[in-house]
């Protein structure tokens, strides 16, 4: 009971925070962790990602939606370094993190997952879990050989891979390879996973696509655990009734830009939204039923 | 037919030194391909880097033979570095093409008249082991001796060869599997599986690269040495291609991502190489005939053993891909 009643109070911070915050797309936030201005990507002709400012909340769950081809994904490239933008800068904790390469933002305390699952088949799920800590000796090559030098690390590593192995319901599946794993088990610890980079922001792209209705319901558990751990999550979602269950706040993309902000309520009523999914005419005989 | 013979041979095929430098190749090879996934397709040139740094001892530079070790050591990092660099950021494919290019550009570089006085041009260089087998002797190991009791009987040349290559398996086998068990280990096998997820995690994928691939050749390197120590020569042509993939088909023979695997490998493809060769030749002593037309002569045994090494990888490839010891739940993972 005393757990549900804290869970309960970070999320109510979380919320309060934003409360004030106007609805319109690229608003300033009152506490941003992650922070972009003008950012911009083309690919030959088409402009995937055109995003002016984009702040997020630093202990929120942010969703980002969009229809298919929106470009969040392109977006969640640039932001960790896996692509490079045309133009523009971003900061996350106030560094500057426009030249920083992709396996560095690791170290800065941000971590991404993908949207086509990126379990390591032939690695046991420990094994996976084991590579997901960072700063490790035994993962310098000289250091290799003398497993005295990283045994007491790789003892402290596996006993926290197991803790959180068993918070995902994951811990019968330990020893198996992580090829063996389902769809939906394989998106579980690819989270798992990159939760043992110890991050302060998790950008997870899909993280209920492919997983059955039962699961769902435990990865919105964990999902709103992490913000209540004190990390700050953005996620890519097409699952609207997820979407409202866990987000806090809500971004909204169509064809590279941000079109609207706000609560899941808002944008549940936002006109501009249901438009940009469902395409104009559509939108408006839908919001005429109403 | 000479059944005793036939089975000497294969013997000494299975356990001698051609399966001894083929195994030092294959397990540079297995680091790299194996376990990182890197294709290279020139571990012929990372072994003509130990072969010329020996031989180049007592060709150009006229200083004691030990230097040679470092030395080649040294050139096979170069190469490691000058292949990596360019490729290791790029799509797996371009590292194949241009580890296959460099070894014959060391092959043609070093078999050139332009360049005789360093590397000896197409007569290659010999007089360098002499300190080497001085050693043996020192040992108490007669060159000329015969040593052993049938069917194992070597005269004490190769003998020590044999001794010291075998012992350098062990070392490096010993290595890589350590290795492979570590974090490190963990790593390379991560990166093979797939690169933009182990960047995610942090890890600088491109330097484990340059790593897997400098360290594969390293151990490729000493097995080149071996190999010249043996003939007491080097001869540029014998790093050509054919040497790279004949390595690559003993690693997939015994399993690729086991030690295991490239150790054994290497003696069963020479040891199947021995007796198909020594049993075809017994076969064909008198040219094979069907009424009058030939069949086989003798001087197309070795065509025809190169055949049948194809056709055993092809086999191999269809009903036993994870290799002899290889491990067949990993392979089912194959599928992406
Ligand atoms: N590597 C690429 N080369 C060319 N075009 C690309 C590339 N990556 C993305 N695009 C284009 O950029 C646009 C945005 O794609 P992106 O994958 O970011 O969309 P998304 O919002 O993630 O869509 P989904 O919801 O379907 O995952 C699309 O029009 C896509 O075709
Ligand atoms: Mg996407």
């Amino acid at each position: 009971m005393d757990v549900e009643r804290t869970y309960g109070e970070v999320a109510t911070r979380a919320r309060q925070s934003l409360r004030d915050v106007e609805r319109v797309p690229g608003v300033c936030k009152p506490n941003s962790i992650l922070t972009a201005n003008n950012i911009r990507r083309e690919f030959g002709g088409i402009i995937a990602v055109d995003v002016d400012h984009f702040e997020v909340q630093e202990g929120s769950i942010t969703a980002l939606i969009g229809p298919n081809g929106a470009g969040k994904t392109t977006f969640f490239n640039l932001l960790t370094g896996f692509d490079q933008p045309n133009l523009g800068s971003w900061t996350f904790q106030g560094k500057d993190m426009s030249k920083v390469a992709s396996h560095r933002t690791a170290a800065f305390g941000m971590v991404r997952t993908f949207q086509l699952t990126k379990s390591l088949t032939k690695l046991s799920v420990i094994e996976n879990m084991r590579l997901g800590a960072t700063d490790q000796k035994g993962e310098k090559w000289w250091n290799g050989l003398f497993s005295a030098v990283w045994k007491g690390q790789e003892a402290e590593i596996t006993e926290r891979a197991d803790e959180l192995l068993t918070r995902f319901q994951m811990s019968h599946m330990r020893d198996e390879y992580a090829g063996a794993l389902s769809g939906g088990q394989r998106k579980l610890l690819e989270m798992a996973r990159a939760l043992m980079t110890n991050p302060t922001l998790v950008m997870l792209d899909e993280p209920m696509a492919g997983v059955n209705p039962a699961l769902k319901q435990s990865l919105n558990e964990h999902i709103r655990g992490l913000r209540d751990q004190g990390m700050t999550v953005l996620f890519v979602e097409h699952d609207m009734d997820m979407v409202h269950d866990v987000s806090d706040w809500v971004i909204v993309m169509a064809e590279g830009r941000i079109i609207a902000e706000g609560t899941p309520d808002d944008i549940a009523k936002n006109s501009a939204v249901i438009d940009a999914y469902l395409g104009n005419r559509q939108g408006q005989s839908l919001l005429e039923e109403e | 037919m000479d059944w005793n013979l036939i089975f000497e041979n294969s013997l000494k095929g299975f356990i001698g030194i051609n399966a001894v430098y083929f195994a030092i190749a294959a397990l540079g090879l297995n680091v790299q391909f194996g376990y990182t996934g890197l294709l290279n397709f020139g571990q012929a040139g990372f072994m003509a880097c130990g072969a010329y740094g020996l031989g180049m001892t007592a060709h150009y530079f006229d200083i004691s033979f030990w230097w040679g070790i470092p030395l080649g050591i040294l050139f096979s990092v170069v190469l490691g570095l000058l292949m990596g660099i360019p490729t290791l950021r790029l799509r797996a494919d371009y590292l194949a093409i241009v580890t296959i290019a460099s070894a014959e550009i060391i092959r043609l570089v070093v078999r050139s008249v332009k360049f005789k006085t360093y590397f000896g041009g197409s007569d290659g260089i010999n007089g360098f082991s002499s300190t080497f087998r001085a050693l043996g002797n020192d040992f108490g190991i007669e060159e000329s001796n015969r040593y052993g009791f049938w069917p194992f009987r070597f005269t004490g040349r190769e003998l020590w060869v044999l001794i010291v290559g075998w012992l350098i398996v062990a070392i490096f086998g010993f290595v890589v599997y350590k290795l492979m068990k570590s974090p490190w280990g963990r790593v390379l096998k991560a990166i093979r599986e797939d690169e933009d997820a182990v960047k995610s995690l942090g890890k600088n994928v491109y330097s484990y690269k340059m790593q897997s691939l400098i360290l594969g050749g390293v151990i490729g390197t000493v097995s080149g040495m071996i190999f010249a120590l043996d003939r007491g020569s080097v001869q540029p042509d014998n790093y050509s291609r054919d040497l790279t993939f004949y390595i690559l088909t003993a690693l997939v023979l015994g399993g690729v991502a086991k030690v295991s695997g490239s150790i054994v490998g290497s003696m069963m493809f020479w040891g199947l190489f021995t007796f198909m060769d020594n049993f075809l030749r017994q076969v064909t002593k008198d040219p094979v005939t069907i009424g009058n037309v030939t069949i086989m002569k003798s001087t197309q045994v070795g065509q025809l053993n190169y055949i049948l090494i194809g056709i055993t990888l092809i086999l191999l490839m269809v009903y036993r891909p994870q290799g002899v010891f290889g491990n067949r739940k990993e392979m089912a993972f194959d599928g992406r």
